[in-house]
């Protein structure tokens, strides 16, 4: 093998967790930064309906959600910390909590898309809807599919699986942070 | 060639470059007629000649995928396969089910048919019978090398080259199925034709690259499988939600526009992977490998593949240009440049690198090899770019200014013209490739002296 091949591959095996976690989360803020962009886009033809339409959404339950789902990543945070030191049980309660917390994340989520959607607001109501389910939606899928990955790699625990599953979560919790202001505050 | 039974790959490559050969030259006939459109109106209408070059053109490159899967399959597993007797068994019924078509196509003796009537779906167009035979025929391949690799050793190259088989065979059975609601018959039509070529086909294609990269350069497995698995990742990540670009203007919701604008944008990214994959792989390697053609062939598909599928596909995939693009001739541009690059050149690739192997010998007719790649892909270039400027006009004469159809086919008749030229040219190169395969004669290319000055 020559210099420039080890050197190469030594970047990549130098990322924390697995090469395959990180191409899927460059991915995933792909697609999010996309929506996100052509959201502001859209918005730009259409300040006024934009600005309208997000009144029928509830800021202070986004809001609450944010605090759940950065909880959320804290307890992920601890469970990675704690897996490389002697203490594994506590390994398993970290992230059994922060689990739980995209549990009443998803809850809460659940209540305010049976709020919007009983004023009969569905995707075609208005641009700003559309993208307001598609993003939130998917994000949503996101913490389910998360919360999967958490119970895995408690189940199969190592501090590489650990770091691996917590990188993941840390993603859904950094595309809530970008989607929260953009699409609930921005008025 | 290590394992006898690799053989078998032969039959398929033969059976694959005559359908290519009718393919081109259904293809040319088309691009007559175009120009001349009363040419054959009676005998043979346009639209039959269209289907007979697009069936050709699906019927051979499976083949081709097949050849490959049991050309390589041996060597990756280290291990004869399951059965060669299954696989030239599969290879007739392949060939009946294809004469059968054809027969049902050109002379229409079932119209209406249910068993033996052709089925109008474009591209799925095989009477049923025709369709059953697929199937069986995909089972039976499937069976022989999914035994073969379980029996074999396991390498990342066979195991996605399996997964994209598996997923390329399921896929199909999509076309049995057939709504009276056209909205829905779209959707599930797309299951085939959008999963097949930019996802489980792509699957494929990097696999069978990846193991021309392993032979061609020498580079580490290990190296070629970490790019593999990025390649495929990507393409998939991509290109399933990208089947929303088909979902635009079809009945289907609106939130597809931006499903199928956002994720089909991405899919520029595998491709990008392949091409940057086989070129750093070809720099880093340090194997002199004799068989030039095969390499050129290799790099040259992941090039074409990556203009012709990946920037020509996302030049109208943004549903805010495809809302006055849609089914130009833009669309036909990135059509023969996405199928050319992606999976003409990716087979013409491994039957240039196998052909020899199989024949026992020293690669031949290699600067004929070569010269016919020039020819066919200066030509489909050529193609290319005329289709793209003659769909640019059509699209603003037709969808911005609001004339009718048939008179914007008039004023770009120019365009045509000189698309029927690049075609005869694509044709000569084809004919010329399968010549420099057919025929072989003694013809290494002896490296360059500057080759042997050590590097300082």
């Amino acid at each position: 093998m020559r210099a420039g091949e080890t050197n190469n591959s030594g970047v990549l095996d130098e990322l924390p967790g697995d090469l395959m976690m990180w191409v899927l989360i460059v991915s995933e803020l792909l697609v999010f930064g996309a929506g996100l962009a052509a959201f502001l886009g859209v918005r730009v033809v259409d300040p006024d309906g934009f600005a309208a339409a997000r009144n029928y959404l509830h800021p202070a339950l986004a809001g609450l959600n944010t605090i759940v789902l950065i909880t959320s990543g804290y307890f992920a945070a601890r469970a990675l910390d704690l897996s490389k030191g002697q203490r594994q049980s506590s390994v398993r309660w970290n992230l059994l909590w922060a689990g739980l917390l995209g549990a009443v994340f998803l809850a809460i989520k659940i209540y305010e898309y049976a709020d919007v959607a009983g004023q009969g607001i569905s995707t075609e109501t208005h641009p700003f809807f559309t993208f307001y389910y598609l993003l939130t939606g998917f994000h949503a899928l996101h913490v389910l599919a998360g919360m999967v990955i958490l119970a895995l790699v408690s189940w199969k625990r190592t501090s590489r699986n650990v770091e691996v599953g917590t990188a993941f979560w840390h993603m859904v919790d950094l595309v809530w942070v970008l989607l929260f202001p953009v699409i609930y505050l921005l008025a | 060639m290590k394992y006898q039974s690799q053989k078998v790959a032969l039959a398929y490559f033969a059976v694959a470059l005559g359908l290519f050969a009718i393919q081109v030259l259904g293809g040319l006939l088309a691009g007559w007629v175009y120009v001349q459109p009363n040419f054959l109106s009676e005998v043979l209408p346009f639209n039959i000649i269209r289907m007979l070059h697009t069936n050709s053109l699906i019927v051979w490159l499976l083949l081709g995928f097949f050849g490959a899967a049991y050309f390589l399959i041996p060597e990756e597993t280290e291990r004869e396969l399951h059965s060669p007797r299954l696989a030239y068994l599969q290879l007739a019924i392949l060939v009946i089910g294809t004469l059968g078509a054809v027969v049902t196509y050109v002379f229409n003796p079932f119209e209406g048919n249910f068993l033996l009537g052709k089925e109008g779906r474009e591209f799925i167009e095989q009477p049923k019978w025709v369709k059953v035979g697929i199937v069986v025929a995909a089972l039976m391949f499937l069976y022989n090398v999914t035994m073969t690799v379980l029996k074999g050793k396991k390498t990342a190259i066979t195991n996605i080259l399996l997964l994209g088989l598996w997923g390329l065979a399921l896929l199909f059975l999509f076309s049995f199925y057939n709504p009276s609601n056209l909205a829905l018959d779209k959707q599930y039509w797309w299951y085939i034709v959008h999963l097949w070529v930019e996802g489980v086909w792509e699957l494929i294609m990097a696999s069978i690259l990846a193991y021309l990269m392993l032979k061609l350069t020498g580079v580490d497995r290990e190296v070629v499988e970490k790019w593999l698995y990025v390649i495929v990742a990507a393409a998939l990540f991509s290109g399933i939600l990208g089947t929303g670009h088909h979902y635009y203007w079809i009945g289907t919701p609106g939130y597809w526009q931006w499903i199928g604008s956002i994720f089909s944008s991405l899919e520029v990214i595998p491709f990008f992977a392949m091409m940057a994959f086989a070129f750093v792989m070809v720099w880093k390697g340090r194997r002199d490998h004799p068989n030039k053609a095969a390499l050129l062939w290799s790099l040259g598909c992941a090039t074409l593949a990556f203009f012709g599928a990946g920037v020509w596909g996302f030049l109208h995939t943004l549903h805010g240009v495809n809302y006055y693009t849609h089914g130009t001739q833009i669309t036909a541009a990135h059509g023969h440049l996405a199928f050319f690059g992606a999976y003409v050149s990716l087979n013409l690739a491994i039957i240039t690198y196998a052909m020899p192997i199989l024949r026992g010998r020293d690669p031949y007719n290699q600067v004929l090899n070569m010269a016919s790649f020039w020819l066919m892909a200066g030509g489909m270039t050529f193609m290319t770019f005329v289709l793209t400027f003659a769909g640019t006009i059509q699209t603003h004469l037709q969808r911005v200014n609001g004339d009718y159809f048939m008179d914007v086919q008039d004023q770009i008749a120019l365009f045509y013209w000189m698309r029927f030229g690049a075609g005869a040219v694509f044709v000569i190169g084809a004919l010329l490739f399968i010549y420099a395969i057919a025929v072989p004669k003694h013809e290494v290319i002896e490296p360059g002296e500057a080759d042997h000055v050590p590097a300082e």
